[in-house]
């Protein structure tokens, strides 16, 4: 056997976290950071090697591993294709940007958040590589227990509300999803997706099946009307959170929605793409609105996530090569740029404390290398051609547009109002005179800021302008399963 | 040698931009006005040789996008229409690189005004030099951002900073009926390059879309989705209100951006796209209506101005509207060619009057002007030039092209047709009128300022005199020295070639001579006739403005289309982010969502734990209830 390249890439970070465990706290742990910085570089590299490794010619599950586990009930088996890579990859991208984050933005028990991320990469990377539903389901469950803890211990004043708030919601989604997993298993005696994917569940049951993984999905998301923990959970959330929650943990109900929904119950996704594109819609323009009438940084950006994954669901239920090509870009193009925009307020906020607009202003007069980098990243959330936002948007607009005009017609009316909230929020904080003398004196990026943001935005410019490696990668794998998708509805047609 | 000419005003702008600090704000001048003159001369030549040497070129930098079906590549397309477009872009905008380095002598961010400026002409060449409708996206909101940028530029002003959000937000909404229309061409002919779509146009003549349950002819539809794109960049009317609102810019970039270069993308896309629009004469109707309609109205609203940018932003809405005519009755030839001959008159009155400003400190209303023509002789004769040349005075520039729009409109033969020229007529006069209205109250009469002592008035430096010198002598010969390559009965041969696709030829008739000698006899009676408006006699101005008060209010507040977007779009939305927010979301949705759940949860608990009161005996009650109901069940079975 090879060597298993993705277990480690999962048991990395947990040991490191380990590690950091018995490391002795002292006032400034420097051991700690260095060694998760170091845990988390090292994972990054494997990740990119795994990346230049990956055969991008073809469609099938590659770098398999398979574990009995517990009597052979429970398999572990991981593996990847070319449209999990993509996540893996902006995994373990964005967490070492996290830890070198936790230098200027906490403050207390650093060792313990430290380990908390670590934890979080581990099963974040687990849930993109698992390819049987129970391991999964445990990491995808499990990735909740760091970020509540995250939010509830370094939180801000509000952070017990919004983490029960968070925890509640998408416990509750997920409890479905359990006992979804528990009837396929009953259903066909397997819980291996390959063989899942093979064999097919019967019609009748897909539907409710359904049901109970897009209750889980439709939380995590969020989608509208069970979004609204997401504005809370960011406002408490210390940067670092808000950067994996963006970043990563919206990601996991995107990855899921194809992976899963539409893999597995292909004919309960047809029945029921009407009503996703009905509640995207909602999101994209309801939340848009929303938005535009926060006076919270934060809320802003988080209410404009829920806005922009409400574009990735329509998106991957167009069920066409351009929609879920589209919306493979925009999950890793809004994880790249939330997570930079939340940085950004970071920055502010460890300055002053505060995180409403209307205490900033005129801030372009002492900080300008951080106006420029806020000004890409307000650009590529706006969408604009060049950056990834754009690409993104664009194919999921153009794949909308194939399946029903006036679906995409409305989604194009957010296009609109994004640049609205993006750049009333851009030109109340950062342009006009300082109004507010506190301001003054305010230092500009530091060198860890400018290092972090600075990558970020020339990740969003390349990939904005050259995305062709990002397409090769997922290509192949897309149009197949589109192709089985296709096949699984032809069938059906055929039997009735 | 094309790759040069794109990529030398990027790679100013980058080391502008982010070197400026180091290298200092003289070598940044030097580099980016070095750079983009360059490409300047470059595209003369590329033109040259188009013209002698019947050169095309059609360059693919990269691959862009690749998703299914869809195949986007970066491009440089060089074919007549956008050789003609290199040099008007380039040569305009070396011409303001240099005239900005006078008037931004005392800004202290100069290094970032030129990185903007050079951007700003690289998203314009990618504009015009694309091969397909995305990279012309691209192009087409890269100028938008720009634009957004140079208008806020002095960002400590609230105003400029409202009118920048304004100019994207506004461009946006056109930019979204464009983006429409290019998802519709994916939709219909699976690619969107230029070549592959023109060649399939015919394949989907008869093509409908449904709808909400209504067909609509699907070239139609594309060519009015274009187009609406095409009105927000042209400000045309409806979409218009962001272009005076930009005038709060510094003035090369109104020149540059708000005259001769950026708002003429909506031109050049409609001409662009001729091959379609020649398959839609419903959308060719509604362009003549429109550019018309827009061309009247911002010159009914320039009559009553004050500030002397937007007197000339008024009067760019206003020949664009021209332009758009022009494409409506099929004559895309002509349109290219006002675009081209505007170019140069309004860059210079644009630039004439940022010469001005600078002479005045700043002052920007006519009123606090006057009499400043001693002071300032060069820039009066320069802007002397200009006026004549936009109100199209006989042999300068305008003429040739404003006329030949005015002739075409008639020839068409139709009720649109003859309607359209008409009002270009009236426009015509109009035009005039204020043009002059704003030259005799700017340099003759009385000196009108108590702030600026009149000796202090000063004319500005050499560095922006020159540029003017180019642009006046565009502004003299561009007409005469063009208009046999562009507009002649032989040009669509010998020039355009494929570049314009008519579907039926240009007609070759002239109109009666009558028509031909209205326009030049009202241009030239306005001459007299506004400086006694507005020199000699200025009661009779007043008298009319007072007789006509409900008329000049609405004049003087642009048709009221501010207040009415403000009331029927802006409220609106603000209230219903609000209500989705506090009333939705807080108040239903967390109410019965996770608050609810909780509440419910707690106070169930509250009521559970009273059973464990620790009481044996209402434990033994209780267990005895249970058991005898349990038994009454059983028994009853």
């Amino acid at each position: 056997m090879n060597f298993p390249i993705l277990s480690s890439l999962i048991l990395l970070p947990f040991i490191g976290s380990l590690f950091i465990f018995f490391i002795r706290a002292t006032e400034k742990n420097y051991t700690a950071k260095y060694v998760a910085l170091f845990i988390t570089t090292a994972n990054l590299i494997l990740s990119l090697y795994l990346w230049v490794i990956f055969d991008k010619n073809i469609s099938a599950f590659q770098f398999i591993e398979e574990k009995n586990w517990l009597l052979g009930i429970i398999n572990y088996k991981v593996g990847i294709d070319g449209i999990s890579i993509l996540f893996v990859l902006l995994t373990t991208f964005i967490t070492p940007i996290c830890i070198i984050s936790v230098n200027s933005t906490i403050k207390y028990r650093i060792k313990d958040f430290l380990i908390a991320i670590l934890l979080m990469e581990s099963l974040m990377i687990g849930v993109f590589c698992s390819l049987d539903l129970v391991i999964f389901y445990l990491f995808f469950e499990g990735g909740l227990i760091p970020m509540f803890l995250i939010i509830g211990i370094w939180g801000g004043d509000r952070r017990v509300y919004s983490a029960f708030k968070f925890f509640l919601y998408t416990l509750l989604g997920s409890v479905l999803m359990l006992v979804a997993i528990i009837s396929i298993y009953w259903i066909t005696g397997t819980t291996d997706v390959e063989q899942l994917y093979e064999i097919g569940i019967a019609e009748n049951y897909q539907n409710l099946l359904w049901l109970a993984f897009f209750s889980s999905f439709a939380v995590k998301t969020p989608m509208w009307p069970v979004h609204t923990w997401l504005p809370d959970a960011h406002v408490e959330a210390p940067t670092a959170g808000s950067v994996l929650l963006a970043a990563i943990l919206l990601k996991m109900a995107g990855y899921g929605f194809i992976r899963f929904s539409i893999g597995l119950f292909p004919l309960a996704s047809a029945y029921f793409a009407p009503l996703v594109f009905v509640l995207s819609i909602i999101a994209i323009i309801y939340t848009s609105l929303v938005a535009l009438m926060q006076d919270d940084m934060k809320k802003l950006i988080a209410y404009s996530s829920v806005a922009h994954m409400g574009f990735v669901t329509l998106g991957i239920f167009t069920m066409t090569q351009q929609g879920i090509e589209g919306s493979i870009f925009q999950m890793i193009s809004h994880g790249l740029i939330s997570a930079a925009l939340f940085l950004c307020v970071g920055v502010l906020y460890e300055r002053k404390h505060t995180r409403l607009i209307n205490n900033y202003g005129g801030i372009v007069s002492i900080m300008p290398r951080y106006s420029v980098v806020f000004m890409i990243f307000t650009l590529g959330a706006v969408g604009l051609p060049g950056t990834t936002g754009f690409i993104g948007e664009f194919l999921i607009l153009i794949g909308a547009f194939k399946k029903n005009f006036l679906v995409a017609i409305l989604a194009s009316i957010g296009v609109i109002l994004s640049a609205a909230y993006m750049l009333w929020l851009y030109r109340r904080v950062i342009f006009g005179e300082i109004t507010n003398i506190n301001l003054k004196g305010m230092l500009d990026l530091k060198r860890s800021e400018s290092i972090i943001l600075y990558s970020i935005a020339i990740l969003t410019l390349l990939f904005g302008f050259y995305p062709d490696p990002l397409f090769k990668t997922i290509s192949f794998s897309v149009s197949n399963f589109i192709e089985n998708y296709n096949q699984n509805l032809a069938i059906s047609i055929v039997s009735k | 040698m094309v790759y040069i000419i794109v990529f030398l005003p990027l790679l100013g702008s980058v080391l502008s931009g982010f070197f400026g600090r180091y290298i200092g704000s003289k070598s940044s001048e030097i580099i980016t006005c070095l750079c983009v003159s360059i490409s300047a001369c470059l595209s003369l030549l590329i033109f040259y040789k188009v013209i002698y040497h019947d050169y095309t070129n059609h360059v693919i930098i990269a691959k862009w996008i690749e998703s299914g079906t869809l195949n986007v590549n970066w491009s440089i397309y060089v074919d007549p229409l956008s050789a003609l477009m290199l040099v008007v872009v380039t040569l305009i905008s070396a011409i303001v690189h240099i005239y900005s380095v006078g008037y931004m002598s005392h800004d202290p961010h100069k290094p970032r005004f030129m990185s903007y400026l050079s951007l700003f002409t690289f998203a314009m060449l990618m504009l015009v030099t694309a091969d397909n409708f995305i990279q012309l996206f691209f192009g087409w909101e890269g100028v938008g951002v720009c634009s957004y940028l140079l208008i806020g530029f002095w960002f400590k002003k609230n105003t400029a900073n409202s009118a920048a959000i304004k100019a994207f937000l506004v461009n946006r909404v056109g930019d979204f009926g464009l983006a429409l229309g290019i998802f519709l061409i994916f939709y219909f002919f699976g690619t969107v390059n230029y070549i592959d779509v023109f060649e399939a146009i015919k394949t989907i003549e008869n093509k409908d879309i449904v709808f909400l349950g209504l067909n609509f002819n699907a070239i139609n539809t594309i060519c009015v989705l274009l187009f609406i794109g095409a009105m927000g960049k042209s400000a045309q009317i409806f979409l218009h209100t962001w272009l005076p609102d930009a005038m709060e810019g510094p003035t090369p970039v109104s020149a540059l951006i708000h005259a001769a270069t950026m708002v003429t993308a909506g031109v050049f896309l409609v001409v662009r796209c001729s091959p379609v629009y020649e398959y839609s004469p419903l959308a060719l109707t509604l362009i003549t209506i429109v550019g018309m309609t827009t061309a009247l109205f911002a010159a009914s609203i320039a009559l009553v101005q004050n500030d002397i940018k937007k007197i000339i932003a008024y009067s760019t809405c206003s020949q664009l509207g021209y332009m758009f005519f022009a494409t409506g009755v099929g004559a895309y030839n002509v349109a290219m060619f006002h675009l081209f001959t505007h170019a140069f008159f309004k860059a210079l009155l644009f630039l004439g009057s940022g010469s001005v400003i600078h002479a005045m400190n700043n002052e920007q209303d006519i009123n606090f002007m006057g009499g400043i023509k001693s002071k300032l002789p060069y820039t009066y004769t320069y802007m002397i030039i200009g006026t004549l040349a936009l109100t199209g005075f006989p042999l300068l520039s305008g003429f040739y092209s404003k006329d030949a729009i005015i002739e075409f409109a008639f020839l068409k033969g139709s009720y649109v047709g003859y309607f359209a020229a008409f009002i270009g007529v009236m426009t015509a006069f109009l035009t005039s009128i204020y043009s002059w209205r704003l030259i005799f109250k700017t340099f003759h009469g009385k000196y009108n300022n108590n702030q600026i002592n009149f000796d202090k008035v000063h004319e500005s430096p050499p560095t922006m005199l020159l540029p003017l010198i180019i642009l006046t002598i565009g502004a003299i010969f561009a007409g005469y020295l063009f208009k046999d390559l562009l507009i002649s009965e032989s040009s669509s041969i010998e020039f355009w070639k494929s570049s314009i696709f008519y579907l039926e030829p240009l007609s070759n008739e002239h109109p009666p001579l009558w028509f031909l000698l209205t326009t030049p006899l009202l241009v030239i009676i306005s001459i007299p006739l506004s400086y006694v408006l507005f020199l000699k006699n200025t009661n009779i101005t007043k008298y009319l403005a007072e007789t006509n008060k409900p008329l000049y209010t609405f004049l003087k507040n642009k048709w009221f289309f501010d207040e009415f977007y403000e009331y029927i779009l802006i409220k609106p939305c603000k209230s219903a982010g609000h209500l989705f927010w506090k009333k939705i979301d807080n108040l239903f949705i967390d109410r019965f969502g996770p608050d609810g759940i909780s509440l419910l949860i707690k106070k169930f608990s509250q009521k559970a734990v009273k059973f464990q009161s620790g009481y044996i005996y209402q434990y033994a009650f209780i267990m005895l209830l249970g058991f005898s109901v349990f038994l009454t069940i059983l028994i009853i079975k």
